[in-house]
């Protein structure tokens, strides 16, 4: 249970290499949260932060990413600090520009759009996200503050 | 997660226990629209138990609420927790929908 700054456990790192496969999905987001928790991130942070905005970058990187084919795969880090969480998703795909990407699904025109609002509600749930090259291929980091 | 679907008079009911997300979406979107070709009008999907929704999750019950309205039916919603409702007001969604706090408000709209 919560105490003291100085008792709370020591950062944690999780490492997960999932199947190009969305059924995956779930128990690599299960396992983060429950560091979060561990890690006495808000509720807010681990009902609706954190799942959300892992899902779709999990998400992104299995169907767009990698085109869910069976010979890529999807990396997941999670740094679990007290000061911040970091994951880092990193798919076997060509990267895209975040910002070329990033549209607003809240305009009349696209509200009733089936599509395009994963990397807005990312961007909304996290304090920061960007879009890197890796040497494997595609890696998108998010950040999210304990104390926002 | 699962998915089930009870009748209340004319009222279809559609309860999410667990996570509405990429995973499953499409299961939800299958029952519903056999529930829509089975002849129901007046669908409630009652987020009492429901975890977290995605992008997708999302996608599907817009793109529900377009297919039952163009047969001439009505989807509503109720239920949504604090930070399910806070999905629904980042992305506009809350003014497509009607939303009410239970099932009952959500009943006795109908």
């Amino acid at each position: 249970m919560p105490g003291p700054r100085d008792q709370f456990p020591e950062a944690r790192i999780l490492e997960f290499e999932i199947p190009s496969d969305v059924r995956f999905i779930e128990r690599v987001v299960e396992a983060v949260r429950a560091e979060c928790r561990t890690m006495c991130y808000t509720e807010r942070h681990v009902a609706l932060n954190v799942p959300v905005a892992l899902t779709e970058a999990l998400s992104n990187a299995i169907l767009r990413g990698n085109g869910e084919r069976r010979d890529r795969s999807v990396l997941i880090r999670a740094h679990v600090g007290d000061v911040r969480l970091i994951m880092e998703v990193t798919d076997e795909g060509q990267g895209f520009d975040l910002d070329a990407c990033l549209m607003d699904p809240t305009t009349p025109e696209r509200l009733l759009s089936e599509d395009g609002r994963g990397l807005y509600l990312m961007l909304k749930l996290m304090d920061h996200v960007e879009r890197v090259q890796a040497q494997r291929g595609n890696l998108v980091r998010m950040i999210l503050n304990r104390a926002s | 997660m699962s998915f089930t679907i009870t009748k209340q008079g004319d009222i279809s009911i559609v309860e999410i226990d667990g996570q509405l997300i990429v995973g499953n979406r499409q299961e939800l979107k299958q029952k519903m629209l056999d529930a829509l070709e089975h002849g129901a009008r007046k669908l409630l999907v009652d987020f009492t138990k429901t975890g977290y929704i995605d992008s997708s999750g999302l996608g599907v019950l817009v793109s529900l609420s377009k297919k039952i309205r163009e047969q001439g039916g009505e989807l509503r919603l109720a239920a949504l927790n604090e930070d399910l409702r806070t999905l629904f007001e980042l992305t506009k969604l809350d003014t497509l929908f009607q939303i009410s706090d239970s099932r009952e408000q959500a009943l006795a709209s109908f």
